[in-house]
């Protein structure tokens, strides 16, 4: 059987490394197209496991079709951004060009429709992946185009809109200043572990990927994990809804991140590292890859790197599924393992109990170029830039209603005022600060100052114009939750779905006030009973547009008569139709 | 001082949790002490002619002639208890919610194996009720004030919220009554 001899091979491939699973399943589903029930059997027998774990982690991916689908596969990216920016125009073309729906794919199986959310290009919206090569700044025009070049055979990556812009609208000192190969490596090398810690702690640097956590702290607790080996990982999934400063870093200073790894693994007695590539980044692979052997070229990467005795260190990608839970640094690793992307149970924490069970430290892709900048410049000078308790500059990526959308790397302690005039985008109704996850924030917060003491951010800002229905846009980013939750936990699997139903009756003029404080209600169990950081932020959205935007709500909801509005006459349709009787009956019963 | 009115209601369930509250056994005296009974299978009063202190209901809706009453129940009532599981999650009755309202009907009316070949027939008669596509949980027609968790909640639990309502006090069941594993 085919199945059986592609796996087979490619099992060999990966030296029947149970480890490899998603590396296997990834190759395996480029080969075949989709991974069907057979070939789950086949990679279950190949690496000699029971069938249901294969089968759980590919079910887990979004990017692995398990059914037979086109030739050609259009995920168009359907986040609030790009809705905003006409997705649903560019879906309804694409419906009309193709002749299918999304979800489906046209008779002839030449193309597949689907949606995906945020591909972190929404400075670039609307935008979708075809066969994995990003189109950006997509009109209705040019759907008919791109739907011939693939009936047709063409090679897309000649289209006029198959193109990235990486525009750094604002560059600063610390991440997009002109870099030298190599400088923060050989730095590294003539210092003592503890010197490198102790730089950081200097500079007082502090997690960019979200959680603000001190990267000295972690790197001393990694280093101090008594095991023989130790990991370097850097976590380039950026998956948060509007943000694409790690896209921009990757594509335009991969040296640094690189750097910022190799400098880590000095500090903490690595000698592997893995970069962990969202699968909606695969386009940026190549560059990557020949970054890696310019670095193992120049003897920057392998062993003894700058001629310093016992210092071996390599890195090698792993790339993702589609999944954005496994942007958390557990299910992340866990994901490393070949495994579904669950978050673990914490504690042990990863610098103790990371991959394969050994102490690694998980960095965001900014957190290891500042680290990089650092050693070469000194933790003084970091310390200097910024405020007290966050120093240095932030990368944020700003979207949405802005004539200036893109990266922007500016110095902490800005006020959202400042920041929106910068990127024109003064009449902001509102700004959603660090994504879905973070707040959203109403004019009285624009003078709040962008920093860990006040406004933490992961690098999303997404900006609403005085037009945009605030609320519709929170239902939105509450289902993207109740879509990528991992599930394991019932307050988030089953809250957020709630949470979006109980809003989705809101906006069609259902709700109550008592809906109001069910929401709240509801919201406040999610926040504090689930497991990881993907349930306690899910009801954010919700809980922080109830706090300042009370008047949308209220001016959405009907007082309390204690009758929920339900539509019976539609519950009733279909068995009027099955049973060929009138839909008239109980209601006119006195 | 005329006493507090009591009503019960049955929608789609098994009657198993006003069995249960039959199970309070010589106490039905002393409740007959308390209350009134109003509309209520137990009497077979059929219709609400004046407000009611306490509704309690059993089972979910799952045809028009349930969410009728319900919202009946909920229009004469001050307070509404939704009692055991069926009243609160759909129960064991939404199961089929899983599956087409059609294929369940074909399944039992066109299909089964005790029907014979072109015997079956999908009830249509106007008296009859209409389906609704789903089974649903009370709270999805109506305010419930208070829910009583089980299959069936036991007398006791029965019990104790009642009278503690009764006596204008707010109902706090210890765990061992709410408790079914
Ligand atoms: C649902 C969820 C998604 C996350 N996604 C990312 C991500 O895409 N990139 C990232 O660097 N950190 C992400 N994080 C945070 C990581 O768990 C972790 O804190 C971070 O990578 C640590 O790096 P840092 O110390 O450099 O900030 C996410 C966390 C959660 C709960
Ligand atoms: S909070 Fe959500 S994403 Fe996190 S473990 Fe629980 S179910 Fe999974």
């Amino acid at each position: 059987m085919v199945e059986t001899d592609v796996v087979n091979r490619i099992v060999q491939q990966f030296g029947g490394d149970r480890t490899r699973l998603l590396d296997m399943a990834r190759a395996v589903h480029a080969e075949l197209g989709h991974i069907s029930e057979e070939t789950v059997a086949a990679l279950a027998k190949a690496l000699d496991v029971p069938r249901v774990e294969v089968r759980d982690m590919v079910s887990f991916y979004a990017f692995f079709f398990r059914e037979p689908h086109g030739t050609n596969v259009i995920y168009l990216c359907h986040a609030v951004v790009e809705r905003m920016q006409g997705a649903d125009d560019i879906a309804r073309a694409l419906e009309e060009a193709t002749g299918t729906t999304f979800g489906a794919s046209d008779p002839d199986a030449d193309i597949t429709l689907r949606y995906t959310s945020c591909i972190g290009l929404s400075d670039q919206a609307p935008s979708a992946l075809v066969n994995g090569v990003p189109v950006t700044n997509l009109t209705v025009d040019d759907v008919p185009e791109l739907v011939a070049a693939l009936r047709g055979g063409r090679d897309i990556t000649r289209l006029r809109q198959a193109q990235v812009g990486n525009d750094v609208r604002t560059a600063g000192q610390v991440i997009f200043a002109p870099t030298e190969r190599g400088a923060a490596v050989r730095k590294a090398v003539t210092m003592t572990p503890d010197a490198i810690i102790e730089e950081l702690n200097v500079a007082r640097l502090r997690g960019r990927g979200g959680a603000g956590f001190p990267t000295a702290m972690k790197w001393k607790f990694c280093r101090q994990a008594k095991e023989d080996v130790h990991y370097v990982v850097c976590n380039a999934d950026e998956g948060e809804p509007g943000t694409f400063k790690d896209r921009a870093i990757l594509a335009l200073q991969p040296n640094l991140v690189f750097g910022g790894m190799t400098v880590a693994a000095r500090a903490l007695g690595a000698r592997k590292g893995i970069l962990y590539l969202r699968a909606e980044y695969e386009y940026l692979l190549r560059d990557l890859e020949s970054e890696l052997d310019k670095r193992r070229h120049l003897g920057l990467l392998g062993d003894n790197i700058c001629g310093c005795e016992g210092f071996d260190f390599d890195i090698r990608i792993q790339l993702g599924a589609g999944a954005y839970i496994c942007g958390e640094e557990s299910a992340l690793i866990e994901s490393l393992e070949g495994k579904r992307g669950a978050p673990r149970a914490r504690p042990p924490f990863p610098v103790e109990h990371g991959y394969l069970g050994k102490p690694t430290s998980v960095n965001n892709v900014e957190t290891l170029c500042c680290a990089a900048r650092i050693l070469v410049e000194g933790g003084a000078w970091f310390a200097d830039i910024g405020t007290k308790d966050s120093t240095g500059t932030k990368l944020l990526s700003v979207s949405g209603d802005c004539t200036k959308p893109g990266v922007y790397e500016l110095e902490y302690g800005l006020t959202v005022l400042q920041l929106l005039e910068r990127v024109g985008a003064e009449n902001a109704q509102a700004v959603q600060m660090g994504g879905p996850s973070g707040q959203c924030l109403a004019r009285k917060d624009f003078a709040r100052s962008i920093s860990f003491e006040d406004l933490p951010t992961g690098g999303s800002v997404i900006i609403f114009g005085p037009e945009r229905d605030l609320l519709e846009a929170m239902r939105q980013f509450t289902a993207f939750f109740a879509e990528e939750s991992c599930g394991w936990c019932a307050p988030c699997r089953v809250g957020t779905t709630l949470l979006e139903k109980c809003l989705q009756k809101i906006l069609d003029g259902k709700g109550t006030f008592s809906d109001l404080e069910a929401l709240e209600t509801l919201g406040e169990t999610v926040k504090t009973m689930s497991r990881c950081g993907l349930g306690q932020t899910a009801a954010n959205p919700i809980l922080t547009t109830l706090r300042n935007f009370p008047i949308l709500y209220a001016d959405r909801v009907r007082s309390d008569d204690g009758v929920m509005a339900f539509d019976l006459e539609r519950a009733k349709e279909e068995c009027c139709s099955v049973a060929g009787r009138a839909p008239a009956t109980g209601e006119e019963t006195p | 001082m005329a006493k507090p009115r009591l009503a019960t209601g049955h929608f789609t369930g098994c009657f198993g949790c006003h069995m249960s509250f039959l199970d309070i056994d010589e106490r039905i005296l002393e409740l007959v002490e308390l209350v009134d009974f109003d509309k209520s299978p137990i009497n077979d009063k059929k219709r609400f002619d004046q407000p009611v202190d306490i509704g309690i209901v059993e089972g979910g809706v799952s045809n028009d002639e349930n969410a009728e009453i319900l919202r009946d129940f909920r229009k004469n009532c001050k307070i509404l208890i939704a009692m055991g599981s069926c009243a609160i999650t759909g129960g064991v009755p939404a199961l089929r919610n899983t599956m087409p309202l059609k294929e369940c009907l074909e399944e039992a009316f066109l299909n089964g194996p005790t029907i014979g070949e072109g015997d079956g027939l999908i009830p249509n008669d106007p008296d009859l009720p209409v389906l609704l596509d789903k089974v649903y949980p009370c709270q999805e027609f109506v305010k419930i004030d208070y829910i009583l968790p089980g299959c069936p909640p036991s007398a006791d639990t029965l019990w104790a919220a009642l009278t503690a309502l009764l006596s204008g006090e707010e109902p706090s069941l210890p765990y061992e009554l709410v408790k079914y594993d």
